[in-house]
C-alpha cells in the first residue's frame, strides 16, 4: 500500500538547511495499524506530510497504492489526497464557519461527487456517533466531538488510508480513548491506519511500532495487540 | 466544485463578516450609481440640446457675414463683418435663382430694456421681417405678427415671448398695450407660443421681436442698416445642402466675388449646429462617465483590499481545503465567485440607487437636465461591476490558490 525508499527531506530556512528526514525506507501493507513514535522534532510530522502527499520529499521514491507520487502534479496530488487518504490532525482543523455536516461533506464536494452527498455525510457522522450534532458549528462542540467530526470527514470518501498526526494531543484521557477505539474499529474493518504519537500507551493500540529519531528509523517492531488489554 | 456550491460558499463567507462586506459593497454601489446618474445627466443634456436645435427647424440655414480670408489669411469669427443687406435677403428669397429656398428673413438685434408700468425686464431684441414665425418656427399664441406693410412703414409694433409676458404683465392681456423698448414706445400686437426650452441654454421664450426697419430707426442707433444674420428656410431638411449651394452662388454673384474661398459670409445649416452640439455633449457625457468611472475603480481597489485580507484570514481554511482535496481551481473559483458576487450585488444595488437619484435629483436641482437612463448603460454598468469583481479578485484569489497546503495548515 505504502512504500517509501530512501526518503529525505531538507527544509531550507534562509541560508540554513534543516534535514528533517535522512533516508527513511518503510513499507506498510494494506490493512495494517502502524504507530510512528519518536520524540518531538524527530521528523514524525514531516514523514506524515510526505505520506499524506501534502509535501514532496527532497529525495527518494514514494509509491502509494501503485502511484509514483513524486511524478504527480499538484492537481493529481489533490486528487490522491481526496480519494486515497483521510487526515486527522492534532488541532482538528475543522472549518469554523460551517456546520459539522458541511465539514464532513466537503471532501465529497471536491470529489465532484454529488450522489447522495448529504446522506453519505450523515452516515459518516452516525458512524462516529454524532448524528444529533450535525447542524452544530465546530465551536459548539467539545474537543472530543470535534475530533470525531474530523474522523467522520476523513472517512466520508471511503479512503484506503487514514493518517492521524497526534490525534489525541489536544484531548482528555476519556476522549482520547474514544478516538483510539474508533481508529481500532476502522482498522478491524480493513482500513490501513498510520498513527503518529510520542506517547507509548497510545502506540500500544497499534500492531506495529516504528520509532524515529533525528530523521532516521531506529526500530521497527510488531507487538502483540496490547490494546486488547485496554478494553 | 460547482458554481452553485461556489455561490453558497461565497454567500456564507460574505455573511460571516456582514459589516465589512457591506462597506466594501458600498464602494461599488457608489461608483455604479454615479456612473448611471452622471451618464444619464449627460444624455439628458444632449437630448435637451438636440431638441432645442431641432425646434428651430431642421431645414434652417443661417448666413453670417464674415471677413474674407484675405491675403493675410486671418479669418475672423462669425458676425464680425457687416456685409449683408436687406437686398441680399430679397435676392436669396427669389425662387428663380434659388428654387430650394422657401423664403429668407434678416435679423438684427441685441439686448433691450423693456418697461411696462413699473415693471422692468431685460430681454433679447430681434428685428426681422414678416416671415419670422414660419422660418424660425414660432407660432403665435395670441394676437398677430406684424405685416410687410409694418416693415415698410417701420411701425413701432412688437411681438413678445412668454417669458417677457410673465415678467412685464401681471395677469392683464398684453395685446394692445404700449411698452417701452429702450425708452421708445412700442405697441404689443402679438404673443409667441411657448417654445419650452429647458434650462441652461438661451431661453427662446425671452424674446421681443420688432420690424427690422423699426429696430434700425429707433433701437439700434448708430449701427447703420446692418443685417447681422440671414435665416433661410429650405424646402425640406433634405434640401438644405442644395439650398446652401444656391444661396452661396446668389451671394457670391451679388458681392462680385469669383473665388468661393474669398467669400465674405458663411453659411451654417442646422445640421452643422446639431453635429457640433452633439459632439460637445458627447464629450461632456464621456467626461462625466469617466469621473464616475474613477470612483468605480476606487471601489474595485476596495474589493481587492478586502479580498486580500480575507485570503490571509482564511489561510488555514485554504490549507484544510487543500488537504482534503481542493484543487487550485477550486480555491480560485471560491474567491473569485466571492469577489464577483460582492461587486455584482454592489452593482445591482448601485443601479437601483442611481435610478432613484436620477428621479429625485431633478426635483431638487431644477436647472439640471432630466437624466435619461438607457437600458444598455444599465446592463453595461452591471457587467462592468462584475468585471471589476473579477479583475480585482483575480490577484487575491490566485494568491490563495497558489498557497502550499502544509504552509497554509501551519499558519496561525
Ligand atoms: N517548515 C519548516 N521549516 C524549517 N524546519 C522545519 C520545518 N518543519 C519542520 N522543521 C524541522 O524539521 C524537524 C522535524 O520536524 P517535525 O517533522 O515537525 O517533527 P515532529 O513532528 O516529530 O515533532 C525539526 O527540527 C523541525 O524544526
Ligand atoms: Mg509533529
Amino acid at each position: 500500500m505504502i512504500t517509501l525508499e530512501g526518503i529525505t527531506k531538507v527544509y531550507r530556512a534562509g541560508e540554513v538547511e534543516v534535514p528533517a528526514l535522512k533516508g527513511v525506507s518503510l513499507h506498510i501493507p494494506e490493512g495494517e495499524f502502524v504507530a510512528i513514535m519518536g520524540p518531538s522534532g524527530s521528523g514524525k510530522s514531516t514523514l506524515m506530510n510526505v505520506i499524506g502527499c501534502l509535501d514532496q520529499p527532497t529525495e527518494g521514491r514514494y509509491i502509494l497504492d501503485g502511484y509514483d507520487v513524486s511524478a504527480l502534479t499538484d492537481d493529481q496530488l489533490a486528487w490522491i489526497r481526496n480519494r486515497k487518504i483521510g487526515f486527522v490532525f492534532q488541532s482538528f482543523n475543522l472549518i469554523p464557519r460551517v456546520s459539522a455536516a458541511h465539514n464532513v461533506e466537503m471532501p465529497l464536494i471536491y470529489a465532484g461527487d454529488s450522489v447522495q452527498r448529504r446522506e453519505r455525510a450523515m452516515a459518516a457522522l452516525e458512524s462516529v456517533g454524532l448524528l444529533d450534532r450535525a447542524g452544530h458549528l465546530p465551536n459548539e462542540l467539545s474537543g472530543g466531538q470535534q475530533q470525531r467530526v474530523a474522523v467522520a470527514r476523513a472517512l466520508v470518501t471511503d479512503p484506503a488510508i487514514l493518517l492521524a498526526d497526534e490525534p489525541t494531543g489536544n484531548l482528555d484521557t476519556e476522549s482520547s480513548l474514544e478516538i483510539l477505539k474508533l481508529l481500532r474499529d476502522l482498522n478491524q474493518q480493513g482500513r490501513t491506519i498510520v498513527l503518529i504519537t510520542h506517547e507509548a500507551d497510545i502506540a500500544a493500540f497499534a500492531q506495529r511500532v516504528v520509532r524515529l529519531r533525528d530523521g532516521v528509523i531506529v526500530s521497527d517492531e510488531r507487538q502483540a495487540l496490547a490494546a486488547e488489554l485496554v478494553r | 466544485m460547482s458554481i452553485i456550491e461556489g455561490l453558497r460558499l461565497a454567500v456564507n463567507g460574505l455573511l460571516s463578516n456582514r459589516l465589512r462586506s457591506g462597506l466594501t459593497m458600498l464602494g461599488i454601489l457608489i461608483g455604479v450609481s454615479a456612473v448611471i446618474l452622471l451618464v444619464g445627466v449627460g444624455n439628458g443634456a444632449s437630448v435637451a440640446v438636440q431638441q432645442q436645435i431641432q425646434s428651430l427647424g431642421s431645414n434652417l440655414l443661417t448666413v453670417f457675414p464674415s471677413n474674407a480670408r484675405g491675403a493675410g489669411g486671418v479669418q475672423q469669427g462669425f458676425g464680425t463683418g457687416s456685409t449683408l443687406t436687406l437686398d441680399d435677403v430679397k435676392a436669396i428669397a427669389n425662387r428663380q435663382s434659388s428654387p430650394d429656398v422657401v423664403t429668407a428673413i434678416p435679423s438684427a438685434g441685441g439686448r433691450a430694456q423693456l418697461t411696462f408700468g413699473n415693471q422692468n425686464w431685460n430681454s433679447s431684441l430681434t428685428g426681422t421681417t414678416e416671415d419670422f414665425p414660419s422660418v424660425r418656427n414660432y407660432p403665435l399664441a395670441s394676437g398677430q405678427f406684424f405685416t410687410a406693410g409694418d416693415v415698410d412703414a417701420s411701425s413701432k409694433v412688437a411681438v413678445i415671448g412668454q417669458t417677457v409676458v410673465t415678467n412685464l404683465f401681471s395677469g392683464e392681456d398684453p395685446i394692445g398695450q404700449v411698452i417701452k423698448i429702450n425708452r421708445q414706445s412700442f405697441r404689443v400686437i402679438g404673443v409667441l407660443a411657448q417654445k419650452g426650452s429647458s434650462g441652461g441654454f438661451n431661453n427662446q421664450d425671452d424674446v421681443v421681436v420688432v420690424p427690422i426697419t423699426a429696430a434700425w430707426n429707433y433701437l439700434l442707433g448708430g449701427r447703420g442698416r446692418n443685417v447681422q444674420q440671414i435665416y433661410v428656410e429650405a424646402t425640406s431638411a433634405e434640401a438644405t445642402s442644395a439650398a446652401t449651394t444656391e444661396v452661396t452662388q446668389v451671394l457670391l454673384d451679388r458681392h462680385h466675388i469669383s473665388d468661393p474661398a474669398q467669400a465674405d459670409f458663411q453659411i451654417l445649416s442646422q445640421q452643422d449646429v446639431l453635429n457640433s452640439a452633439s459632439q460637445t455633449t458627447g464629450v461632456l457625457t464621456l467626461m462625466l462617465g469617466a469621473i464616475a468611472g474613477i470612483s468605480l475603480v476606487v471601489g474595485g481597489i476596495g474589493i481587492m483590499n478586502i479580498m486580500l485580507v480575507t485570503v490571509t484570514e482564511r489561510t488555514r481554511e485554504i490549507g484544510i481545503r487543500k488537504a482534503i482535496g481542493a484543487r487550485r481551481r477550486d480555491i480560485l473559483m471560491q474567491f473569485l465567485i466571492e469577489s464577483m458576487f460582492l461587486a455584482g450585488l454592489g452593482g445591482a444595488l448601485g443601479i437601483l440607487v442611481g435610478f432613484g437619484l436620477s428621479r429625485i435629483l431633478p426635483l431638487a436641482v431644477s436647472s439640471l437636465p432630466t437624466p435619461i437612463i438607457s437600458m444598455p448603460s444599465v446592463f453595461m454598468a452591471f457587467g462592468i461591476s462584475v468585471g471589476i469583481g473579477l479583475f480585482f479578485g483575480l490577484y487575491p484569489a490566485n494568491r490563495a490558490a497558489r498557497l502550499r497546503p502544509i504552509e497554509a495548515l501551519r499558519y496561525e
